[in-house]
């Protein structure tokens, strides 16, 4: 217990501690951590009026983040795969990472249901036993189930792992291994479960097809690790973390597994729906060529078509995947692509035409944007500070001191400054060096 | 079996309570010093729902409600529970040949049942459609206001909520806080409701409306006669629905829904579907008769027909 809490007490002065850009970083997430919390506040002041959602269009900007960041979250078994299933070291050494990214979307995903739903002080409706979870029969509560679990088993698997670390001990395996390996299927059924959540509608003949939940998951493990492949370039060239080109490369390489396939889904799913052409094309018609005059989403969806099918491109052909520049353009593509795709391109559509064929136009109002704006800074704080604690421990810079009470700091910066970076390198080149010869 | 899931339950309330106690005094105890929260702002946090509440409990209830809303709207309100009348099962049937267009269901709806004249809610929406392309939504006009109805070449289609024998809506929500009663009119508890507004996504045909903003009904326009799931006031945040107007056909002697006593032309019927002498049942074996949406299987207890 007196450990717990001297490892607790450690890593809070270690956030406290890092380089000018760290605060900036961090300083710039507060602030827009609190303009969204004002906005909050004058969202449950006032009612959900305050957004631009109505009854015809009943979910919008918030669900879209939430939806998407469900993916970002399963995503993340895509480096467990390989890294607990085949022992692929030089990922193995990065899954970790993953796994915070998992529990930083899921924060971001319970926050953003959080913020959609009518009446927040009735959460305690959902408490299984304290109210009443309508399991299993509604699909939400099987989401607030998975969600949930998801994101203890990551958050007890990483904790335990770090935690063991900054005490020099080795991890028991046999605690981890099988939450390790139960993980995979949790990811893939967080995702399959909010994917069936829209799936089981049939009065929404958009999101009524077969084919949404593995498209779910294919467009999941593209925008997941794309998101990932930035972090990690830029912690390789930020912190004093390594990691290899080679798991960089691997990753990649899934993503362009996963691109064709997401492509190969949306293509059947568009064949249907115009060769039959019947009523149930007017969504599609709407997110593609606009209906009736509203177009709205199709200056966004002929974008991400674009962005995704360009970073299809750079994914399949060697040369400009191995290219580190434009496989940072092409994870930046595919994550701005699936954000439209899944988010805005998925809900909206499913609402317009309504079920009486009304089309009521939605636009994210102001306050719904500065709102979400402060959930993805929450999220990334999460991360950050996440981040903080682990790249330390991982790279031996952050343990408990000789004295077994005690932390010893290596790292006081986290963020380099330039010349930082110019020494760090010249030591790595040394030290490549020293090995060579 | 049945004595099995009683004690079960009873069981499962005792937890709760005790639960609750605890979280009670610890919110409490953080939130007090700060706020001037009255007793009853906590009776109604920690409302159970509906239909856990048993006799006394829901007299308590219906006694807070009763003096929350005599204060608020500055008469005697009543707030009552009438259980479902046994045997009865209600269906509603709609002319589409008499139907004129002119809404004035839509309103009489509204000043029976309460609703937000600010935003406005409406339970009812009446569509103007072609004559020569028939119920086919795509053309539909919503918001049609010519000088006069009905128009040339035009028919009209009012629409609110089915009362489903196979309601998507309830089947998701996921506290419990909707479902249909045995007279067959589906209802919304509003104190249990978090406002996910899932519901709204599962039904096919708009009939769920989301109080988006404080309500805004005047004090001389309140109808004073309520029942708990029907038209007492609705807070902010929750969804609610038509119901038949509960407040008035499970009265005995009931009364008809506003909506069918104000049509003008006769072309909404109410009644008794288990009753085979009702009007409703001769019109369901007589006349043309359609269900809107048929091949989702929502089974609605809403007959359009075509008389004449």
């Amino acid at each position: 217990m007196k450990n717990i809490w001297n490892f607790f007490k450690g890593t809070l002065i270690l956030t406290a501690r890092g380089s000018a850009a760290y605060y900036c970083w961090v300083g710039g997430l507060l602030v827009l951590m609190i303009i969204g919390g004002f906005t909050y506040v004058i969202q449950l002041n006032d009612g959900l009026i305050v957004t631009n959602m109505r009854d015809q269009v009943s979910w919008g900007f918030y669900i879209s983040n939430f939806t998407f960041l469900v993916g970002v979250a399963a995503a993340a078994v895509l480096l467990v795969i390989p890294a607990y299933v085949y022992h692929w070291k030089p990922i193995k050494e990065i899954a970790l990472l993953g796994e915070l990214l998992a529990v930083s979307a899921i924060v971001m995903c319970l926050l953003f249901v959080t913020v959609d739903i009518g009446r927040p002080d009735r959460f305690w409706h959902l408490i299984p036993f304290v109210g009443i979870l309508n399991f299993p029969q509604s699909l939400l509560a099987w989401d607030v189930a998975v969600l949930n679990t998801y994101l203890v088993l990551n958050l007890t698997i990483a904790v335990y792992y770090l935690y063991n670390l900054y005490y020099k001990r080795e991890p028991n395996k046999k605690f981890t291994t099988p939450l390790l390996l139960f993980s995979i299927p949790a990811a893939i059924s967080i995702h399959t479960v909010t994917a069936f959540l829209y799936n089981g509608l049939g009065a929404r003949p958009f999101w009524n097809a077969s084919i949404l939940a593995p498209r779910f998951l294919a467009s999941a493990f593209c925008s997941g690790p794309a998101f990932m492949i930035l972090v990690f370039f830029l912690i390789r060239k930020y912190t004093r973390f390594k990691i290899s080109d080679e798991a960089i490369q691997k990753i990649a390489e899934l993503i362009a597994y996963a691109m064709f396939i997401n492509l190969f889904l949306l293509g059947a799913e568009i064949f249907k729906e115009y060769y039959t052409a019947s009523v149930h094309l007017a969504p599609m018609q709407y997110l593609l060529q606009g209906l009736h005059g509203h177009n709205a989403l199709v200056p966004w969806i002929w974008t991400a078509m674009i962005f995704n099918v360009t970073a299809f491109m750079i994914f399949l052909i060697p040369d400009t995947r191995r290219n580190n520049t434009t496989l940072v353009l092409g994870c930046v593509l595919i994550f701005i692509g699936v954000y439209i795709e899944k988010g805005m391109g998925l809900v909206i559509p499913g609402f317009v035409p309504d079920v009486l064929h009304e089309i009521y136009e939605y636009v994210p109002s102001g306050l719904e944007m500065l709102l979400a704006i402060g959930i993805w800074a929450t999220g990334l704080f999460v991360f950050t500070m996440l981040l903080r604690v682990a790249i330390p421990i991982l790279n031996g810079d952050f343990h408990v001191a000789d004295d077994g009470v005690d932390c010893h700091i290596g790292d006081n910066l986290f963020f380099l400054g330039k010349a930082d970076r110019e020494k760090r390198n010249v030591s790595v080149v040394e030290k490549t060096e020293g090995s060579g010869s | 079996m049945c004595n099995k899931t009683k004690c079960d339950k009873s069981a499962f309330q005792k937890s709760r309570r005790k639960v609750l106690k605890g979280i009670a005094a610890g919110v409490g105890a953080l939130a007090l010093p700060a706020s001037n929260a009255s007793a009853s702002v906590w009776e109604a946090f920690f409302q159970k729902h509906f239909r856990e509440l048993d006799k006394t409990e829901l007299q308590q209830v219906l006694a807070r409600l009763e003096s929350e809303y005599s204060k608020e709207f500055g008469k005697t309100v009543n707030v009552k529970a009438t259980p479902p009348i046994e045997g009865v099962k209600y269906g509603y049937g709609l002319d589409l040949s008499r139907c004129i267009g002119c809404r004035r269901c839509v309103y009489a709806c509204v000043e029976e049942n309460n609703q937000s004249r600010d935003p406005q809610i409406h339970w009812i929406k009446v569509l103007q459609l072609d004559k020569e392309k028939g119920v086919y939504l795509d053309h539909a006009e919503h918001y049609y206001n010519p000088a006069e109805v009905p128009e040339q070449g035009k028919f009209y289609m009012p629409i609110q909520c089915q009362q489903c024998e196979n309601p998507p809506c309830t089947k998701v929500c996921p506290v419990q806080a909707t479902w249909p009663e045995n007279d067959g009119i589906v209802v919304v508890d509003y104190n249990w409701c978090i406002g996910c507004r899932y519901c709204m996504a599962a039904c096919p045909y708009g009939a769920r409306h989301f109080n988006w903003a404080k309500s805004k009904l005047p004090k001389d326009e309140m109808n004073p006669e309520t029942h708990y799931l029907g038209n007492r006031p609705r807070p902010t945040g929750v969804v609610e629905k038509c119901t038949f107007c509960v407040q008035r056909t499970r009265e005995q002697p009931g009364r008809y829904p506003a909506c069918e006593e104000v049509c003008p032309v006769g072309a909404r019927k109410f009644g008794n579907l288990n009753d085979p002498k009702s009007e409703i049942r001769y019109l369901i074996e007589n006349k043309r008769v359609f269900i809107f949406k048929e091949d989702l299987n929502t089974q609605p207890k809403f007959y359009y027909f075509y008389a004449t």
